[in-house]
This record gives C-alpha cells, sequence and structure tokens, in this order.
C-alpha cells in the first residue's frame, strides 16, 4: 500500500492560536505521529472540549467532534462503543480536563478506555484571557486571583496513576521529539494512555522560560512496570519529569464489553415472540 | 360482576409489591384485562407500599376509582386506605397484624390469620403473602392453578424445598377461606369466555423492548429512579443483538457517550428522570446544533430537587420544552399508555434519526410502574427508519450541514471515505467549517427549525380524540392521564353530555392544527394535568387562542381517578 504522505492529515483550516503559543507545537507533533503510525484518517477521530486546544480537529483531516465543555471522554467512549475499529484521540486543556471535566478521567482511567487522551496544559484558562486553572501554582496572580492563587494545584501524573491509567507520561511542546515518541506509543497502547503535554500560553502564562529549568527526562533506569517508583517520580517537587512514568497491560474496557456482547450473542438472538412469550 | 378493584398494602420490602404482581399475571394469564397501579416508599426497608390492580373482562383504561378489596398487612394499611374502600366492599386483613375497630360496619370484614399460618403452618414468615394470594383465589375465584404455574416459575430457580412450601402456602391459605370463611360479599370473577393473547408488562419494560425493536445499540444510563429498571433490563437484554449498555458516572457522561455512539453511526439512547435530565441540558444544545440523533427518556417524578422520587408528577415538561440555551428545536413526545411506550419509542427512535435532531421522551412514575395487559398485536407491526447517509457523489463534495428542503442533511460517519467534517457546537456553515458571520446564523438556526415545521403534520395527526370530534365540553389533556381521561369521557358520554377529548402525543412541535378543529365547537376546555401551574395549558395558551380554560391540576404524587376527571366536568358545565 503507498505511503499516506504527511500533508494528507493537514486540514487547510489555518489555527487561530496566537503565535508562539504551545498548542502549535501539540498539533504538528500529531500531523508526525499519525504520519508515523500511518493511520487512516477515515477511521480517526479527534474529540476536543472547549478552550483553545479545543478548536484542534478542524486542523487535522479525519473526522472530528467538538463537544461541549469538559466531556471529551463520556463522547469518545460512546464514539469506541458504537465502533470499535476506530481509533480516537481527545485533546482538551488543563481547564477543561481538571476542572469542569475532571470528573471523568477516573472512569475513564479505571474502565480502560482505549483511546490516547492529551492535555495541552497550560496552567491557566486562555481563550477567556487568563484566569488560574487547577493546575497553577500557589500565589499566582491572574484575573480571577489579583491578589495570589490560594489553591494548591493538582498533580496531573499522579492523579492519573492514581486513578488507574495504564499509560501515563509527560511531554513538552518545546521538545517536539520527545513529544511525537509519546503519541506514537500512546495510541499504539492498549488502553488509556494519558499524556500531560506541558503546551505555555504565550499570551496569558508564558512559562517558556520557567519550564526548560526544572525539565528533566525520566530516568533510562526508570522501570515503567513500577507504580510507586512512577509516583516518586510525579511527586518530585525538584524536577518536572518528561517521559514515560508507567504502563501497565489491562484488558481495554472495548474488549471486555464486546466479550460480554459475543457470550450473549453466541446463545442465539432471541425470536422477539419468545421474548414477549416471557410476559404472559 | 367482572370489574374488581384490589388493592394490597403492607411494609415496603415485605413482599407488597411482589404479592401484586403474582396476582396481576394470575389474573392476566385466566384472560382477564388487568391495569395496575403502585406507590412504594423512597427507602429499600420500610415505609408502607401499596399495590392496585383492576381487574376486568372489558378493556380498561384506569386503575379506577374506589377499592372494591383491600388485602391489609398491617394497621397502616388499613388506616391509609380504608378510606377509599367503597361501602360493602371487602377487607381482608392479617388477623395475627391488627384488629379494625369495632365500629367498622361499612365494609364487609375477614379477618385471616395469615402470619400464624405462615410461620406455624409453613415455617416461612413471609409466606403469608402467598397464603393471602390463596385466600384471593378461593374468595373470588381466582384459578388456583394459575398461581401454582406461578409460583413455580418463580420459585423452582430458588429451590425445590421453597418452592413447596410456597405451594403449601398457597393452598393453606385457599383451604382456610374454604372453612373458616363465610362469604358474604357480592365480589366474584365470573370465567372469561374469549380467550385473549395478552403479555402483561410494565411501561419501563415495554419501552426497553420497543428501544430493541426499533435498532438500538447503544444505551447509556445513570441510575435514578423510577427510570433505573429500563436501563436494567437493556442490560440483561441488548448483549443478545449486539448490542451495549454503559453505566455512566454521571448523567452527564450518559448523554456524551450516547451522542459520542450516534456520531458515529449507532443508535443510542438514555433514560432518565428529572434530576438526571436536567444536567443533561447542555449536551442537548450540543445535539441539536451538531445534528446528531438521540433519544433522552424521562421518567417524570414528583420535583424540583429530589422531591418526590417515587410518585409521579408531569412536572418537566417546561424543562423538556425550554431546557437548554439558544434557540435550540428539540421534538417532545409525551408516552400515553404502556401500548403506546412501546410504538412511542420507535417512534422516537425513528423521528431521531430521520430528523437528526434530540427527541425527549417524556413518562412518569405512573407509567414506569404500571403494569397492563397488551395486545400482542400491539407489537406486530414496528416500521424502522434510518438517518440519512450521503451518496458516493455527495461524498466526492461533502458538506454535512447541505441546506435541503427538508432541513436535512446526508450524514457522513466516521469511516466513510472523503466524509471528513468535524462536528462542533460552534456555529457552522454548510461545509461545517466555523462561521459567525450574520446572515450564516440566520440561515442555519432557520435550517435546524424547519425540520420541527416538517413534523408538524405528523404532530397534527397522531394527536388522538376520544368522545366527539367537536364537543362542548372539551378536554385535553397529555401524557399518561390518557386512560383515565378517555375513562371519564365514555362515562360522561353514557350520560348524554356533549363531550371530547384530545390527546396528543408530539407537544412539540405541537399539533395546532388539530387543536384548533377541536375547539370549534367548545363551550370550555378542561385541560387536567398533575402538576402545580398547568405546563402543559401554558403551551396550548401560546399556540392557541382559546377561552375560557379549566385547568384542573394536582401535585400529590397521584394519578388522576376518572371521578376527578367527571367532577370537573360536572363543574364547569353548572357553571357553563
Amino acid at each position: 500500500m503507498a505511503e499516506i504522505p504527511l500533508e494528507t492529515y493537514k486540514s487547510d483550516v489555518h489555527p487561530v492560536w496566537c503565535p508562539g503559543c504551545g498548542d502549535f507545537g501539540v498539533l504538528s507533533a500529531l500531523y508526525k505521529a499519525m504520519h508515523a503510525l500511518q493511520l487512516d484518517p477515515t477511521k480517526l477521530v479527534f474529540v476536543s472540549g472547549i478552550g483553545c486546544s479545543g478548536r484542534l480537529p478542524a486542523y487535522v483531516k479525519a473526522y472530528g467532534f467538538h463537544v461541549v465543555h469538559g466531556r471529551t471522554l463520556p463522547v469518545s467512549m460512546g464514539v469506541r462503543l458504537a465502533n470499535p475499529e476506530l481509533t480516537v484521540v481527545a485533546v482538551g486543556g488543563d481547564g477543561d480536563g481538571f476542572a469542569i471535566g475532571g470528573g471523568h478521567i477516573p472512569h475513564a482511567a479505571r474502565r480502560n478506555l482505549d483511546i490516547t487522551y492529551i492535555i495541552m496544559d497550560n496552567e491557566t484558562y486562555g481563550l477567556t484571557k487568563g484566569q488560574v486553572s487547577p493546575t497553577s501554582q500557589i500565589g499566582h496572580t491572574s484575573g480571577s486571583t489579583p491578589y495570589g492563587n490560594v489553591e494548591a494545584p493538582i498533580n496531573p501524573i499522579a492523579f492519573a496513576i492514581t486513578y488507574g491509567a495504564t499509560f501515563v507520561a509527560r511531554a513538552y511542546s518545546g521538545k517536539p521529539k520527545e513529544l511525537v515518541d509519546l503519541i506514537v506509543k500512546a495510541v499504539q497502547h492498549e488502553g488509556f494512555a494519558f499524556i500531560d503535554a506541558i503546551s505555555p500560553c504565550i499570551t496569558f502564562y508564558d512559562t517558556y522560560k520557567m519550564i526548560p529549568q526544572k525539565l528533566a527526562s525520566v530516568p533510562a533506569t526508570h522501570n515503567v512496570k513500577d507504580k510507586a517508583e512512577a509516583f516518586k517520580l510525579a511527586l518530585d517537587t525538584e524536577h518536572l519529569y518528561m517521559g514515560l512514568f508507567y504502563q501497565e497491560s489491562r484488558p481495554t474496557f472495548e474488549e471486555s464489553v464486546m466479550a460480554t456482547v459475543h457470550r450473549a450473542e453466541s446463545k442465539g438472538m432471541p425470536k422477539f415472540d419468545d421474548i414477549l412469550t416471557a410476559y404472559r | 360482576m367482572n370489574d374488581i378493584v384490589f388493592r394490597i398494602g403492607g411494609e415496603g420490602g415485605e413482599g407488597v409489591i411482589s404479592t401484586g404482581e403474582l396476582l396481576t399475571r394470575a389474573l392476566a394469564r385466566a384472560d382477564y384485562e388487568i391495569y395496575t397501579f403502585r406507590t412504594y416508599p423512597a427507602e429499600i426497608k420500610g415505609g408502607h407500599a401499596n399495590f392496585q390492580v383492576r381487574v376486568s373482562d372489558h378493556l380498561l383504561l384506569s386503575q379506577g376509582d374506589k377499592i372494591d378489596v383491600l388485602l391489609a398487612f398491617n394497621q397502616e394499611a388499613y388506616d391509609r386506605h380504608f378510606k377509599f374502600l367503597k361501602v360493602n366492599g371487602v377487607l381482608l386483613y392479617d388477623s395475627d397484624s391488627f384488629s379494625p375497630p369495632p365500629d367498622t360496619n361499612s365494609c364487609i370484614g375477614y379477618g385471616v390469620p395469615l402470619t400464624k399460618i405462615a410461620v406455624e403452618r409453613i415455617g416461612l414468615k413471609f409466606s403469608k403473602n402467598v397464603v393471602a394470594l390463596g385466600v384471593l383465589s378461593q374468595l373470588f375465584n381466582i384459578p388456583l392453578e394459575r398461581f401454582e404455574g406461578l409460583i413455580s416459575e418463580k420459585f423452582k430457580k430458588k429451590g425445590e424445598e421453597v418452592f413447596i412450601k410456597n405451594i403449601q402456602a398457597l393452598k393453606a391459605g385457599f383451604d382456610y377461606a374454604v372453612q373458616h370463611v363465610k362469604k358474604t360479599d357480592p365480589y366474584r370473577l365470573e370465567p372469561v369466555t374469549r380467550k385473549r393473547d395478552v403479555v402483561v408488562m410494565t411501561g419501563n419494560e415495554a419501552m426497553a423492548l420497543g428501544a430493541v425493536a426499533a435498532g438500538l445499540k447503544v444505551y447509556a444510563g445513570y441510575p435514578i429512579t423510577p427510570a433505573t429498571d429500563i436501563m436494567e433490563w437493556l442490560a440483561r437484554e441488548l448483549p443478545k443483538v449486539g448490542g451495549v449498555v454503559v453505566q455512566t458516572e454521571d448523567e452527564i457522561a450518559a448523554i456524551g457517550t450516547v451522542l459520542g455512539a450516534s456520531f458515529a453511526g449507532k443508535k443510542a439512547m438514555t433514560a432518565t428522570a428529572g434530576p438526571g435530565f436536567s444536567l443533561m441540558t447542555e449536551f442537548l444544545g450540543l445535539a441539536t446544533m451538531t445534528e446528531i440523533p438521540c433519544v433522552v427518556i424521562d421518567c417524570q417524578r414528583g420535583g424540583p430537587s429530589t422531591g418526590l422520587p417515587t410518585k409521579t408528577e408531569q412536572g418537566d415538561l417546561n424543562l423538556a420544552l425550554y431546557g437548554g440555551h439558544g434557540d435550540s428545536p428539540r421534538v417532545v413526545l409525551a408516552l400515553t399508555s404502556v401500548a403506546d411506550c412501546f410504538q412511542g419509542i420507535i417512534r422516537a427512535l425513528n423521528i431521531a434519526e430521520e430528523y437528526q435532531i434530540p427527541v425527549l421522551v417524556l413518562s412518569d412514575q405512573y407509567l414506569a410502574h404500571r403494569m397492563a395487559s397488551v395486545e400482542r398485536s400491539n407489537f406486530q407491526s414496528v416500521e424502522v427508519r434510518e438517518r440519512l447517509r450521503p451518496t458516493p457523489e455527495q461524498l466526492a463534495s461533502y458538506k454535512r450541514y447541505i441546506l435541503t428542503e427538508t432541513g436535512v442533511s446526508p450524514m457522513a460517519i466516521p469511516g466513510d471515505a472523503g466524509g471528513f467534517y468535524t462536528a462542533t457546537g460552534l456555529e457552522h456553515d454548510e461545509a461545517a467549517e466555523l462561521s459567525f458571520e450574520p446572515h450564516n446564523h440566520e440561515v442555519m438556526t432557520e435550517k435546524r427549525h424547519r425540520k420541527l415545521r416538517m413534523l408538524e403534520k405528523t404532530s397534527n395527526e397522531i394527536a388522538k380524540v376520544y368522545g366527539l370530534e367537536q364537543p362542548e365540553i372539551a378536554i385535553i389533556g397529555w401524557g399518561s392521564s390518557e386512560g383515565v381521561i378517555r375513562e371519564a369521557v365514555e362515562r360522561a358520554r353514557e350520560e348524554g353530555n356533549s363531550v371530547g377529548a384530545l390527546h396528543p402525543k408530539l407537544l412539540k412541535p405541537f399539533p395546532t392544527q388539530r387543536v384548533k378543529d377541536f375547539l370549534k365547537k367548545a363551550k370550555v376546555l378542561i385541560i387536567p394535568e398533575i402538576n402545580f401551574t398547568g405546563q402543559f395549558a401554558s403551551l396550548l395558551r401560546a399556540h392557541v387562542p382559546f377561552e375560557p380554560i379549566a385547568q384542573l391540576n394536582k401535585c400529590g404524587g397521584l394519578p388522576f381517578t376518572p371521578e376527578e376527571i367527571l367532577a370537573k366536568m360536572k363543574e364547569v358545565h353548572q357553571h357553563g
């Protein structure tokens, strides 16, 4: 089969993002990862929430569903249950994923829904012009915290590991090669693959200088099957580790659900009249 | 006399409901028509539960008015229900539990030591329910073998001993009645000569079955009374036909899963009650905007907030009609009877698919858990519709939201080569590309509303009239009150009154023309609703100018009785 060229994955819609936005790095990495994997775009669905990152599906030449704020994961589940042959990539921001939609991550994770979920994490609400988000640091001054943020940020990596995500990674939009590599692995992973992709907001919370200072690669010696060690790396306050923290193999939600269906179906489709007769 | 209303009352969790169900099925198997009504406590154990079954050899349209036979397991059942017992009705009670006051002489009382028989003779306390069934069988001529068959089906899987004990309990009750009860009441069921091919099911069961018949493939839901058993039924049955059921983390996730599945090409549905329905409204706007078919059932219960979780109300009409931001066209369909639950869900799924629009289905607790006998023929004619899909030519230059006469555009689904598009809640143009231009928003808003205009004809056609087509005393109700209103109209017509009832099924779009025609000769319009304000009356006023309207509202958690409708007719007639 002829190779699918990289350009095939690009739509002709021009991104609305500010020049220098970290989201460009994520989009570009997605194109490269899809190309590397040679994914069939007709069987590819991008699901996004609300926020700057929510616009991403329109920039990819594939199927897209730009849903309501915070609900990418339930919609992704619906898509996968309807057609498990589709590859689903959910994208959204830290507000979309951890604030309004925070209640869905635990359930997608424990179900082990077989999708890739990329959080484009900029520690702020960019589309509403800079308010604090669940990943903002204490003391951060913003439109909604003029005297400084008093709420502690969540730890996305520890959060995802705790709830049973079977693939947990952190990436940085400024390190495109590593990001492409992680997206490729996440899509290949069978189960819920979570990537916290740090993607700075150049307009309302520019962390381009801050992030690289703390950035470090997950040590090469790290065993990704070691959950306790993965937690240690996630909780490290000195370094912001980048790379794959944790991976485990567990039956996916879709596999288990379809196995139930096949078991039920194997007994033969019930006759409508027989169902009725049970109500005599 | 073959029209008897039985009511059974007792402690919740002690088998009142299952006793009622056994009685109902035994009667139906003996070819009687049945119609039940139940209330139950919000608690799992304790609280008061009651089950009412009306039995007849002719078509039953309501649960009836007063009670002919009250089976009271305890004092509370007597206290609550005795006032509804007809003069010279039968009070059958557990004499081990309580004794009615000595001055109770307006009824015929039979005290039976149900508990003592169950404990001492059978050695199984809760078999008092089955003992009572044996007594009922003997007193009212309900064939004992019907109970035996049902007990065999219900208890054999629990083991031979349980089965044998229950059969013994049934016979002990029967024998006790033969030996010790001197029957002085006139109630006795005469055998039905006409054999009927009916099934007995609840509204929720009929809805779930209808959904399967219509091709449902994905169901997502969250447990909530009184809708939960729809999910449980489908969890059992849907996988057998290749469908999936998922219990989501909340109702928002449920409707989100439904939309995801429908976007990907499968028929999908969820069911809930008011609190869950409230949570879904944002997603309903997305369904309208992205033109994705979906069906949401709201089994209404008393509200607002947690309200009366186990009692009936018609309080969510406004939410169904208007719950959402922006001009958000959706279809609202109200179910009217157990038979209609089956056909109505098929209609709902068909409309959703055909018009790519959310269809909101209003049921309620009264209908959800009411058992009724339905002719098997009701389940025969099933016409299933599918959504409009693009042709290969259309896919070659695909426009997801291309403008058409009907407002409906061919829908590509992931996997279709060339059909790429991003469905988005942002305003978009024909090609699904974002557009915030003033003209575009007007054009696309009109496109989405055009579908409702296409459905107006259906709305007018499927509204049903009972009694006169153009009466002087007109009644328009909606939803589960259909049978009660119809029975009241029939009774009023027997007395020679110019009465008729119109019962719409589609409430949005509203059957305006049909209502206008119906009201041509009307001197007064009665609108009965199980809510405080008259939500349907407001809807009607917005479409049809008519005076005077006599609203009949109640919101105590109970359905109307035919007597209440008749009383309102008399009242307006006298004042008219």
